[in-house]
């Protein structure tokens, strides 16, 4: 029944990873009910109105925290697009982190979010040393603490 | 994912990965990971479940607890297609058209329902809505055994394409099933086993690479697994 999630995974599980030596650990230094959180997706969402994912993209698209409708460009078929279709809080959790600041369980939601095009295995480097520290400077300069990566 | 996560902590964010595979975050060791056994394209696990969702995000932001690097599996698993896509294809309607053509046609309204609901569409990668049933129809010659040089794809790009037809079929469909959301990957399910699009582009695929076509123009027209 989950041979496509299967074959994936195990795939996914062969395939070569970059190495990161001497990985940087970054404690969050207050409570999380005083955290400003982000969400940082690899769907390659993006608004209709903005710049569709090309294959290979190695930018980002930034979301603005009241954005709904938006559109899932990644270019791979090899995973299930039809959950974000049907509620796209299952890959994007915009509306359960507005819900989770009003409990108080985080300090507040990030102005902005970003999504990249994940699972590029040849654009890795350029993420990595261009587009992901320039999409680190945003979200610092939106004050936020806490980014929440969701892949697809 | 973990990339990010890497880079995100060396410039001074805390991160939580919600990871999809297993073994690749197990390699990549980002900071803070939580593993979910769900269905790929669902890293919150269930369309519509609030209260799943809530704890994933729960569970999540609790590793940041943890003074050094955590790695977490998330206590449920989520199968794909545990709920099957209940939709019924249109009947065939003129004989003449090819079937995936006919059936194209006769999924037009549904689809524009979805799009008058949700305000936008994910057709458009390649070609419009409009566009479908002539591409569609360009794939049924290739599967008859047209060499593909010389019939012209609209939209040209053929994952592009492909894509497009999915996503029409895809809306469509959602708007016109019953019951309860369909699990990860039985939208995909339905689309190649039960409608005409995708027996087409199988057979289309097929030909393309019989007629050795280059390698990505055929191969990503489908899900790997196919």
């Amino acid at each position: 029944m989950t041979g496509g999630d299967v074959a994936m995974r195990s795939q996914g599980a062969q395939q070569p990873v970059p190495k990161f030596e001497d990985p940087a650990f970054t404690q969050l230094d207050k409570p999380i009910s005083q955290a400003r959180v982000a969400i940082v997706t690899s769907a390659a969402l993006h608004r209709p109105d903005q710049d569709r994912f090309v294959r290979g993209d190695t930018g980002f698209r930034e979301l603005d925290r009241n954005d709904r409708d938006l559109v899932l460009g990644h270019w791979s078929p090899n995973f299930d697009h039809s959950g974000f279709q049907l509620d796209l809080n299952v890959v994007y959790p915009i509306d359960r982190l507005e819900e989770l600041a009003a409990q108080g369980a985080i300090g507040d939601v990030a102005p902005r979010h970003f999504a990249f095009a994940g699972n590029q295995p040849e654009t890795v480097s350029e993420i990595r040393l261009d587009s992901g520290p320039k999409c680190a400077k945003q979200l610092l300069s939106d004050a936020v603490d806490v980014v929440i990566l969701t892949p697809v | 994912m973990s990339v990010l996560a890497h880079v995100f902590e060396a410039e001074g964010l805390s991160t939580i990965v919600l990871a999809s595979m297993k073994e690749v975050a197990e390699r990549m060791k980002p900071p803070r990971t939580l593993y979910c056994e769900f269905p790929l394209g669902r890293p919150l696990g269930r369309p519509d479940d609030v209260e799943l969702q809530l704890d994933v995000l729960n569970r999540a932001l609790a590793l940041l607890d943890s003074d050094e690097p955590v790695f977490e599996t998330y206590p449920l698993v989520v199968e794909s297609e545990e709920t099957p896509l209940s939709c019924s294809i249109p009947p065939r309607f003129d004989a003449a058209l090819p079937p995936s053509v006919d059936e194209a046609q006769g999924l037009r309204a549904a689809y524009d329902r979805s799009v008058e609901a949700r305000g936008f569409t994910s057709v458009g990668r390649a070609i419009d809505a409009d566009t479908i049933a002539d591409a569609l129809d360009v794939l049924h010659k290739w599967a008859e055994g047209a060499p593909w040089k010389e019939a012209p794809l609209p939209g040209k790009n053929t994952i592009a394409v492909c894509h497009d037809i999915r996503a029409y079929y895809t809306e469509a469909a959602l708007e016109l099933a019953t019951g309860p959301p369909p699990g990860g990957r039985a939208v995909e399910s339905w689309f190649y086993n039960e409608t005409e699009a995708g027996k087409t582009m199988m057979a289309a695929r097929a030909q393309l690479k019989e007629q050795d076509a280059p390698f990505p123009f055929w191969f990503y027209m489908a899900p790997a697994h196919r």
